[in-house]
């Protein structure tokens, strides 16, 4: 379903973008969500979202708060089951297989597809230990010397191995906030995901460290497929190639970050982005 | 020129950064319509009162031009500005550019006054001055209003009217070498008339530039080095 609207001004009438502006299919997708409706107990939260997730890509997620680009991501590694009331509906793939097939077991679930949150929150364990977890119980290392070995290049490719190699056995809650979060991200990168969901992964950063994610969310592209939501829009057009825009529950357009952020299609995109409303 | 089709800015200051750069911007464009004005009368009319005046207030052009790029970069700087923003102020900067080249343009044609008022009035070429820098005028005219109105009709207009200056600017100048090729004597002259129109065909093509930034800055369609007919399309392809 792709289909163009044009819009000539502001509107709460939901008619005006509940079809998605832009493509929401792409080749080859990772993830494929079609129809996805979500509320909570009485209160819909997410309303008919259709879109694919296409391999190596790194999409952003952007929005209004409440807009429920949150809560569809969550949704990505079924991290709404915790929540009672939470219900999703539709069809969620993840390479043409259901993750909300009730047989399917959403450990190794959301091994394949990680995530790391908005607050860094290492295990109050070793540095070694908060990424030696994940391998160890999913059994991913046959030895101590294999585990060694995930450990070093998991904390290599999240870009903190030369600052932490001489303390791997001090606490994870010892390091600054920037390093925690490139530990949250050795520690998803532990189990060799497929997807990494990265939940406002910089807000609590400060630009050095911020910058030093964002190049890592690039470098990281190459292997992962990486979904982002961001409230910062300029984090958004830098580290993403397509941008999906949320407003009240529904994606009211998706395209390639360029266009977004120079030549946005929908209005409420445009008047989201340009500071008009939020 | 308003891009706040939808509403305004939640930041207030936004809001009156970009108006206050837009003011400055249609300021400018007033003036530099002025100094063109004035440096064709000054040319046929043979006033070196005029051009001088001209030449004099070219400065307060480049001033200008460096003024509103200064307020652009904090706008950048400070505000990230995007989609229509952002186009609005690349507008803004790209536009600057050619309306103070425009300026120079006119104090050449200035110079090219004075000159001929000292060494007295060429024996021809008015009627061709007098014609093309009435199509200039009004291009330029309308590639203001065009950029005032955000009219990418109008702009559209301004970009066709350049295909034609510059057919009869090279009509002219073939004129212009038979008039030389008469009377040696008066080739420094005629040369003045080449040189004027020479600068009123460059003001032509500059117009043009801004007709260009308004289809972009509307659209979002960059239109430069296309021919009319993709133009066109540009213009009529809803989003």
């Amino acid at each position: 379903m792709s289909m163009n609207e044009n819009n000539n001004n502001l509107s709460s009438n939901a008619s005006e973008y509940s079809t998605t502006t832009g493509q929401i299919e792409v080749e080859n997708p990772k993830m494929s969500m079609r129809n996805v409706d979500v509320s909570y107990g009485d209160k819909q939260a997410i309303f008919n979202v259709n879109l694919d997730i296409a391999k190596n890509e790194v999409i952003s997620m952007i929005g209004p708060s409440g807009c429920g680009k949150s809560t569809f991501l969550r949704c990505l590694n079924r991290m709404n089951d915790t929540i009672e009331s939470c219900k999703v509906s539709g069809d969620l793939l993840l390479e043409g297989q259901d993750i909300y097939d009730p047989k399917l077991d959403v450990v190794p679930l959301r091994a394949r597809v990680g995530m790391v949150f908005q607050k860094p929150n290492p295990f109050p364990k070793s540095i070694y230990d908060n990424v030696a977890y994940g391998p160890h119980i999913h059994g991913l290392a046959n030895t101590k010397f294999e585990l060694d070995e995930i450990v070093e290049k998991s904390l290599k490719k999240a870009g903190l191995w030369d600052e932490v190699k001489d303390r791997l056995d001090q606490p994870g809650t010892g390091l600054s906030g920037g390093q925690q979060q490139r530990l949250c991200i050795a520690r998803t990168i532990a189990v060799s995901p497929e997807v990494i969901l990265m939940d406002e992964p910089c807000s609590a950063l400060d630009p050095i460290a911020t910058a030093r994610i964002e190049e890592l969310i690039d470098e990281l592209s190459a292997n992962y497929t990486i979904a982002i939501v961001t409230h910062s829009m300029q984090q958004a057009a830098r580290v993403s190639h397509r941008t999906a825009y949320f407003h009240l529950g529904y994606l009211v357009e998706i395209g390639s970050t360029d266009d977004i952020f120079t030549n946005p299609s929908h209005k409420l995109t445009e008047a989201y982005i340009t500071g008009r409303f939020g | 020129m308003s891009t706040d089709k939808s509403s305004s800015h939640i930041s207030q200051r936004y809001d009156d950064e970009l108006s206050g750069v837009k003011s400055q911007l249609f300021e400018m464009g007033g003036i530099v319509e002025k100094q063109v004005k004035d440096a064709i009368k000054s040319l046929l009319d043979v006033d070196s009162g005029i051009a001088e005046h001209v030449v004099k207030d070219d400065t307060r052009i480049n001033d200008m031009e460096v003024a509103v790029d200064e307020d652009c970069a904090l706008i950048l700087a400070r505000r990230q500005p995007a989609a229509s923003d952002l186009r609005l102020v690349l507008t803004i900067i790209k536009t600057t550019t050619d309306l103070e080249r425009i300026g120079d343009e006119a104090r050449k044609i200035a110079n090219q006054a004075i000159m001929l008022a000292e060494e007295g009035p060429a024996p021809s070429g008015y009627v061709e001055i007098r014609h093309i820098g009435h199509s200039v005028s009004t291009m330029l005219s309308q590639a203001l209003d065009s950029l005032v109105r955000q009219d990418v009709n109008l702009a559209l207009e301004v970009a066709k009217k350049d295909k034609a200056v510059d057919l009869e600017y090279g009509t002219a100048v073939r004129e212009m070498m038979t008039y030389m090729m008469e009377d040696p004597r008066s080739i420094s002259r005629v040369m003045g008339i080449m040189w004027s129109l020479r600068a009123l065909e460059r003001i032509g093509d500059h117009a043009r530039n801004i007709a260009e930034h308004v289809i972009y800055l509307v659209k979002g369609d960059d239109v430069r080095h296309v021919g009319i007919k993709q133009m066109a399309r540009a213009i009529s392809d809803d989003d």
